[in-house]
């Protein structure tokens, strides 16, 4: 979704809430999955699903609101239309993450942890992948790679700037 | 027709396995893809089906398959267990990893998989916590707790309901063992926490699974729903974390999964009496879990004889960002770090000299090649200035700046800090601005303490060696103040940086911004 699309409305959350929910106790630690799962259909967390989540489960809207804002994987807006994670964590920084950030970086015109002003691409900092020993490593629209180099980059930057 | 292997392993997918995989496929080749072998310098690595084994070749890309079938590549390896860095480890744990198909419960049946359950569930609960506790098994998460004494606690505890929980919110840099064993060999985890459910009489299990592992979700989640009538009644659940690094730690966890913000529990009460929902929980890390079924179908002694002093057993190790052979090695504990890191490892992938290593993650200690002599083991890191924690070691060629790799560890205990504490929260972000005035030579007092309220405010200037007071005061702060690791352990990483390479912190500004 594009920051400029009109946010569905308040119904729409509700109804996918009660859907999500379905097979699944209505009870507090329903809410990450229930975040994970509204995040996954409409690409952040509305302040308009905040209400509706904390009435579903039974929870205060300040409940909701404080764990939608602890966890960096919730996001308050939307992201561009393809989303690249750059690991920026020690092995990957070992392995010259810092010059690939910096090119990344410039090539697709963000800088990190925002989304182009056309909104096709948002360029996030991620801890970690796990692809420790063959970095520096990104997702890209959560496909993995690694040993990005600047050919590699410039492959993404072609996809994701199409 | 020809059968080949190929690891569909997140680090083997990032390194181009499924372009492999298509090239195979439309020569006619079947496939089956596997959990990584583990050294990622020959990843995408393809395994061909002969009369003489399993031969490999690697690394391959996708327009090279042709040699690959024809037998001419170039990277032919011969048979994989032959290969020196395979040929040189213990595999207790990972026997099973890259050698089937994960999902399949033939393959895992037919490799010795369900055995030990099947042992366990023959013998009392008590006899199986004795066989744990025999093993010498201790947390493989980095605490090094021993397991059997917890399962002891839970057994020993009584309540209507209590909960396996196995904490796979890898968060480390520096380690992916938990994420590998996920991908490769699904069903050993499962079979381990349906044996600690058996041992302490426990109904539900949940895996804590961090969000950017994307593979290891969808696989575990795969096999859970396979195992589930072999593991029953016992019953089993995937969770996925939120980007949270703090909610590696254990209690933390236990409040992510109950639906609240990932914030440290102060203990007592341990999770072992009171944990998840309130209830009696065995929390381990994936590879003590795993460790388990090895434990009980070869029996205790088997595992108990491997090792160095009090650190029994194996320990998958994880070798990790600039060096040449980076990959998994589980060997039993007591070998140097500087085997592992020159020997095994074969020095940097840029062929500099090493620098430093990190042992054990963001939080664990920098050391110096002058220490390589030092014994894979929990009380020898201890004793050190560092922990072994969950056996990444991170190796740095002769660029790296320790002075911004401590400043690094103050960072990323600020951006990480659950915020419960204030050593954590507050320390770390002061231990941030303490490092960059050391690197700037010290401070000159502002307008603010000019002012006639500032009574106690400093007048002088604090130069570079009042600095280092500074902040080793407030590493001892929160060394000792902080409620969990995360602040406890960040002056690991920064005193380890500032001790071994005080000549970091000794440079002008204009090199920090260089970098």
């Amino acid at each position: 979704m594009t920051p400029n699309e009109t946010a569905p409305p308040d119904t729409a959350y509700a109804d996918a809430a009660t859907r999500l929910l379905r097979g699944r106790p209505a009870t507090r630690d329903a809410l990450l999955p229930l975040l994970h799962a509204l995040q996954d259909e409409f690409g952040y967390i509305a302040d308009a699903m905040i209400p509706v989540v904390a009435a579903a489960l039974n929870l205060s809207r300040a409940d909701v609101h404080g764990v939608v804002t602890f966890y960096h994987d919730f996001r308050r807006a939307p992201a561009g239309a393809h989303l690249v994670r750059l690991c920026r964590a020690e092995s990957c920084q070992a392995r010259g993450a810092a010059t690939i950030e910096r090119i990344a970086t410039q090539r697709l015109g963000v800088t990190m942890g925002a989304t182009s002003a056309d909104g096709r691409v948002t360029v996030e900092p991620v801890y970690c992948l796990g692809l420790c020993a063959t970095g520096p490593n990104a997702l890209v629209d959560g496909r993995p790679v690694s040993r990005l180099d600047a050919a590699k980059l410039e492959r993404i930057a072609a996809e994701v700037l199409a | 027709m020809i059968r080949a292997y190929v690891s569909g392993d997140m680090a083997s997918v990032a390194l181009g396995a499924d372009e492999v995989v298509a090239a195979l496929a439309v020569r006619g080749v079947e496939v089956v893809r596997t959990g990584s072998r583990g050294l990622f310098r020959i990843e995408p690595l393809v395994e061909i089906d002969t009369p003489e084994g399993r031969i490999a070749y690697g690394p391959v890309e996708a327009n090279e398959i042709d040699a690959v079938l024809d037998g001419t590549h170039a990277s032919r390896i011969g048979r994989i267990e032959d290969h020196p860095f395979f040929a040189r480890q213990q595999r207790f744990t990972f026997a099973r990893c890259g050698v089937i198909d994960p999902l399949s419960l033939d393959d895992y049946a037919a490799h010795g998989g369900w055995q030990a359950l099947d042992k366990a569930r023959a013998l009392t609960p008590q006899a199986v916590v004795d066989e744990v506790k025999a093993s010498g098994l201790r947390g493989r998460g980095g605490a090094g707790f021993p397991t059997g004494i917890k399962w002891q606690t839970v057994l020993d505890t009584r309540s209507p309901e209590k909960f396996i929980v196995c904490n796979a919110d890898e968060g480390d840099s520096g380690t992916f063992a938990d994420r590998m064993l996920m991908e490769g060999d699904p069903f050993c985890l499962i079979e381990g926490m349906a044996i600690a459910a058996h041992a302490v009489g426990a109904g539900h299990g949940f895996i804590y699974i961090r969000s950017e592992y994307p593979f290891a979700i969808r696989v575990m989640q795969a096999a859970i729903t396979r195992a589930a009538p072999r593991i029953a009644p016992f019953a089993l659940e995937v969770r996925v974390g939120a980007g949270a690094y703090v909610c590696g730690e254990e209690t933390a966890l236990l409040d992510s999964i109950e639906g609240k913000r990932g914030q440290v529990r102060a203990k007592p009460p341990l999770p072992a009496i009171e944990g998840l929902f309130g209830r009696p929980t065995v929390i381990n890390n994936v590879l003590s879990l795993a460790a388990v079924p090895f434990i009980v179908a070869e029996g205790a002694q088997a595992y108990q004889a491997v090792g160095f002093g009090r650190s029994r057993g194996t320990m998958p190790i994880q070798l990790a960002g600039n060096v040449r052979n980076g990959g998994l090695f589980e060997a039993g504990f007591g070998i140097t770090l500087g085997e592992l890191v020159n020997d095994i490892g074969g020095g940097t992938e840029t062929g500099r000299p090493v620098k430093a290593v990190q042992v054990g993650g963001p939080l664990g200690a920098y050391f110096p090649p002058a220490m390589f002599d030092l014994p894979f083991d929990y009380e020898a890191f201890a004793a050190a200035g560092g922990l072994i924690g969950h056996a990444g070691i991170t190796v740095f060629d002769d660029t790296v700046d320790m002075a911004h790799m401590a400043r690094f560890a103050m960072e990323f205990c600020a951006h990480e800090s659950c915020g419960k504490c204030t050593p954590c929260r507050i320390g770390a972000v002061r231990g941030m601005e303490t490092i960059d005035r050391i690197v700037g030579g010290g401070r000159q007092p502002g307008g603010l303490e000019a002012m006639p309220q500032m009574r106690n405010a400093a007048a002088r200037p604090r130069d570079r060696a009042a600095e280092i007071a500074l902040l080793r005061d407030l590493c001892d702060t929160m060394k000792f103040g902080s409620l969990c690791a995360l602040g406890g352990f960040t002056p690991y990483p920064v005193l380890s940086a500032l001790d071994h390479f005080p000549q970091d912190f000794d440079q002008p500004a204009t090199a920090q911004a260089a970098e």
